[in-house]
């Protein structure tokens, strides 16, 4: 049962993947990458459920803070200003 | 009986993922693959940690709803924040879009 999440979410990442790769504007691939990593996050936290360990969950918090803080970098990078206006 | 609960929850959060993923590969534009896919996988990433809430033991249960809250916060604020990056890059919306009421803010306060 739990194995066809795990597929459910490895096909998540490879639509990903594949926005990455093709998207025609540089928006394209940071909307890809954004929603890679919220995905990634899911991932790690179905990995903690099936092997009860709780340190899975530590790994998908850091990814979370660090995906945001990459796509607002990266927002900032797209709309042409610094980072403190 | 908790664990048929969260697998219900589990599956529904993962159907959730795999609608956003699509959408993000179908739609037409930015604009229409950003609110497809944040929404959908917000909701689905947050269905699968309150599963974890449901099924697991308490050091799991209590990192997952950190881990909830904080992708609840954090995911519109980016996709909002990346939207208005991408409009004031110039990208263009799709050809069949209907209004744009940032470019008319911006033209308003130019005139």
């Amino acid at each position: 049962m739990i194995n066809f999440v795990y597929c459910i979410l490895l096909i998540c990442c490879s639509l990903c993947l594949y926005r990455i790769a093709r998207g025609p504007t540089p928006a394209d691939r940071i909307v890809g990458t954004d929603i890679l990593g919220i995905v990634i996050v899911g991932f790690c936290a179905l990995l903690a459920i099936s092997s009860k360990k709780d340190y899975y969950l530590t790994i998908a918090i850091a990814w979370a803070l660090l995906s945001f803080i990459g796509t607002i970098a990266l927002a900032k990078f797209l709309g042409g200003k610094g980072f403190d206006e | 009986m908790r664990e048929i609960i969260g697998f219900i929850f589990l599956t529904i959060g993962a159907l959730f993922d795999l609608f956003g993923c699509i959408g993000l590969v179908r739609l037409p534009d930015v604009y229409n693959r950003l609110q497809a896919s944040t929404k959908c996988v917000t909701l689905g990433t947050c269905l699968i940690l309150v599963s974890i809430i449901i099924m697991g033991t308490a050091p799991i249960g209590t990192k997952s709803f950190l881990c909830a809250i904080f992708i609840l916060v954090s995911s519109p604020t980016a996709a909002h924040a990346l939207s208005r990056g991408a409009h004031l890059a110039g990208i263009k919306l799709w050809e069949k879009s209907i209004c744009d009421k940032l470019e008319e803010d911006e033209r308003d306060k130019t005139v």
